[in-house]
């Protein structure tokens, strides 16, 4: 008698069971693909969109939050081409990045750096390789980390374009790759888009991921990633978008052994972004590092939310997420370390700062250890505070203005967070950002 | 003209009143240590001085050139000319030591309308000052303080001190925590700065100090009042006397 009762659709639960019944049979791919669409859209009707009264959602409730379902994207016109074309040109030149563009959620390879692929590099568009039925594709799909999250499933349903990309075995790129997902077609649009890296064992490649786009728009995007053993990969992810943009990402990634991975999620932008990170560790001996830094302002939402999994011995994880909330920013940071029964010397530490400029920001965090092995070292720890008074008052008596001060100890307390990137030209480029942000807010 | 006149102070702390009708005039070129024993009110003196919030002037003036500074923040005390070498310095992670000390020079002038310096004639200066003071160009990379050991962080103000050119330097206790060749570092680099045109404030619990830096004037702080003045002689009497009759005297 606990069945728990389904209250009415609301409206965005209702746009999204209409735009999926006037989509399904024109989305890429048949056959198996149909049907996993059918069946993540299944998984979607019976729970709906996540509320607070779901855990993992707790702190942003999707329900409430998201007040409509914007129509699919339609192919995008030369005009918004056009518009798209410099977006992320900037720093793809910074860090001498291939860029790859998707404007509107649909891969633009006239847009995209292509040219002189390094050897054991493939780059190729999902919608393609989905309806060319490209079954080692569609045989990954949900595949890296399963998840029966409700965000990760209507990716699944509606998922549109993406990148594929290969790196072989060996291989090591010497040019990192700059995904660019730019939402350029003007207001009302929701893009789904679903990517698949796989970096083969022994490789080495470096992923930026950067989103920006104006107006109001909802993106769904996912990126399930595959890292092989002893291969060493950076993915670095850049959250500009719009003020008035809803957007939700996930990342599943699984990772082999003895490898390197470095997962850093940089976010500025937004009104309501979903960052989750679902980390995998599939192979003994691997070191991640995960990362971020939310540079927050206005009503600004940002939710981080990790689950870091141990499934196997002698792996050692750090977090570190840092966190700028100015006016009545909110940021949510929920992080999971499992360690499975067999993840013998585990060592995982994870820590969260926040630091608040206002008396309207908020700070939530949960931190959780789930620990089933005896022979491990976990932890964690969570600060939030304003700027620290007497740092101010000493720059402030070697004649450096109140506000420029303020800017020094956010840029020291970010910059912190930012180090940990291997790339100093990505270090520079993101820094830069920071300041710019500062500067807006002086 | 007095560089620093302070008229009939009264300070308060957390409700508490610290300083009560300090007077202190003091000309340019000369050097005044300020001794007193605990709680008798010098750090709250030098923190007022320089103008820190929670110090709350309940009545009285500061007068630096004949303007009264109590109105100013701490910034603008700063770019004036007033300088307060910390007891303890702090240390700022993540803001590299160059960096801040390019900020601050580069602040000041802007606010007293010079040109700003560039970053190479900065380095040349930055490291000529250093180099003075035993600060090599590995400490000047880190952050602010981060890691220096006690004497360092002194050494850090007075390199600070050397870089902003005040006109009027308060020393907070600058003995304190040094050994005494750091302390011996630390006042020949104030010697060093000593000169016709800046003044000097040292505020020290300790006649030790003033062995190095000696002062022209010394006063004696006591419950939150000048109690005695005179020259350099009188901390040497304090020495072998202590404060306990100068307690009485303010009760």
């Amino acid at each position: 008698m606990n069945a728990e009762i389904r209250p009415i659709k609301t409206a965005a639960e209702t746009a999204l069971a209409a735009n999926f019944a006037a989509a399904r049979c024109a989305l890429p791919g048949a056959g198996a693909v149909a049907a996993l669409r059918e069946h993540a859209f299944r998984r979607f009707e019976v729970d709906g969109l996540p509320h607070r009264r779901v855990e993992e959602w707790k702190y942003t409730d999707l329900r409430a939050l998201m007040r409509d379902a914007k129509p699919l994207a339609g192919v995008p016109d030369a005009a918004t081409k056009a518009r798209a074309g410099s977006a992320g040109a900037a720093l793809a030149a910074a860090i001498e990045a291939r860029r790859i563009m998707f404007v509107d959620g649909a891969f633009a390879p006239e847009l995209s750096d292509l040219g002189g692929l390094e050897s054991g590099l493939t780059i190729r568009s999902m919608a393609e390789a989905l309806a060319k039925g490209d079954a080692q594709v569609a045989a990954r799909i949900g595949k890296a980390v399963p998840t029966e999250d409700v965000a990760v499933a209507l990716n699944t349903a509606f998922m549109g374009d993406g990148a594929v990309i290969r790196v072989a075995a060996g291989a090591a790129l010497a040019r990192p790759i700059h995904l660019v997902f730019v939402n350029a077609g003007g207001e009302g649009a929701s893009v789904f888009t679903r990517s698949l890296v796989t970096v083969e064992k022994g490789a080495r490649a470096m992923l930026v991921e950067s989103h920006e786009g104006a107006g109001e728009y909802q993106v769904n995007a996912a990126l399930e990633l595959e890292v092989g053993d002893g291969a060493h990969v950076d993915h670095i992810k850049i959250t500009g978008a719009g003020a008035g943009a809803l957007h939700i990402s996930s990342l599943m990634a699984a990772i082999g052994a003895h490898a390197r991975f470095n997962e850093f999620l940089f976010t500025t932008g937004a009104a309501v972004v979903r960052n989750q990170l679902f980390v995998r560790f599939a192979g003994e001996g691997t070191v991640a590092h995960i990362g971020g830094a939310n540079l927050l302002r206005g009503r600004q939402h940002v939710d981080t939310t990790l689950i870091a999994d141990h499934a196997v011995a002698d792996c050692t994880s750090r977090e570190v997420f840092k966190s700028v909330l100015d006016d009545e920013a909110r940021g949510v940071f929920q992080g999971k370390i499992i360690v499975r029964p067999h993840a013998q010397k585990t060592d995982a530490k994870m820590a969260t700062h926040a630091l608040l400029l206002s008396e309207e920001a908020e700070a939530d965090n949960k931190p959780e250890l789930e620990i089933f092995a005896d022979d491990v070292q976990c932890g964690h720890g969570a600060t939030s505070g304003d700027l620290d008074e007497d740092l101010l008052f000493y720059l402030k008596a070697r004649g450096i203005p109140a506000k420029q001060a303020e800017a020094l100890l956010i840029q020291a307390f970010v910059g912190e967070a930012v180090e940990g990137i291997e790339h100093a030209g990505l270090r520079d480029a993101l820094m830069d950002q920071v300041v710019a942000w500062l500067r807006q807010r002086a | 003209m007095h560089l620093l006149e302070v008229k009939n102070l009264h300070v308060a702390v957390d409700g508490k009143q610290i300083l009560n009708g300090l007077d202190l005039s003091i000309g340019k070129g000369s050097v005044h240590a300020i001794m007193g024993p605990n709680g008798s009110g010098k750090s709250t003196l030098a923190h007022v001085l320089a103008g820190k919030a929670d110090y709350v002037v309940t009545q009285g003036e500061v007068l630096l050139d004949g303007e009264d500074i109590l109105a100013l923040p701490p910034d603008e005390r700063a770019a004036k000319g007033l300088f307060l070498a910390f007891q303890y310095p702090l240390e700022i992670p993540g803001v590299a030591t160059f960096e801040f000390l390019r900020t601050a020079l580069n602040a000041q002038r802007k606010k007293r309308g010079e040109p700003e310096l560039v970053v190479p004639a900065l380095m040349k200066r930055v490291n000529e000052a250093a180099g003075k003071l035993g600060i090599g160009k590995e400490m000047l990379r880190r952050g602010v303080n981060v890691g220096f050991s006690g004497g360092e962080k002194k050494r850090n103000e007075i390199l600070q001190m050397a870089l902003l050119e005040p006109r009027l330097c308060v020393l907070d206790e600058t003995d304190s925590g040094l050994d005494i060749d750091a302390l011996k570092v630390v006042s020949d680099g104030v010697n060093a700065l000593r000169s016709p045109d800046r003044a000097f404030v040292v505020i020290t619990h300790y006649q030790r100090l003033l062995d190095y830096i000696v002062p022209d004037v010394v006063h004696v702080l006591s419950k939150g009042r000048i109690v005695k003045t005179g020259g350099k002689e009188l901390a040497l009497e304090l020495e072998t006397t202590g404060y306990a009759q100068y307690r009485d005297e303010a009760a």
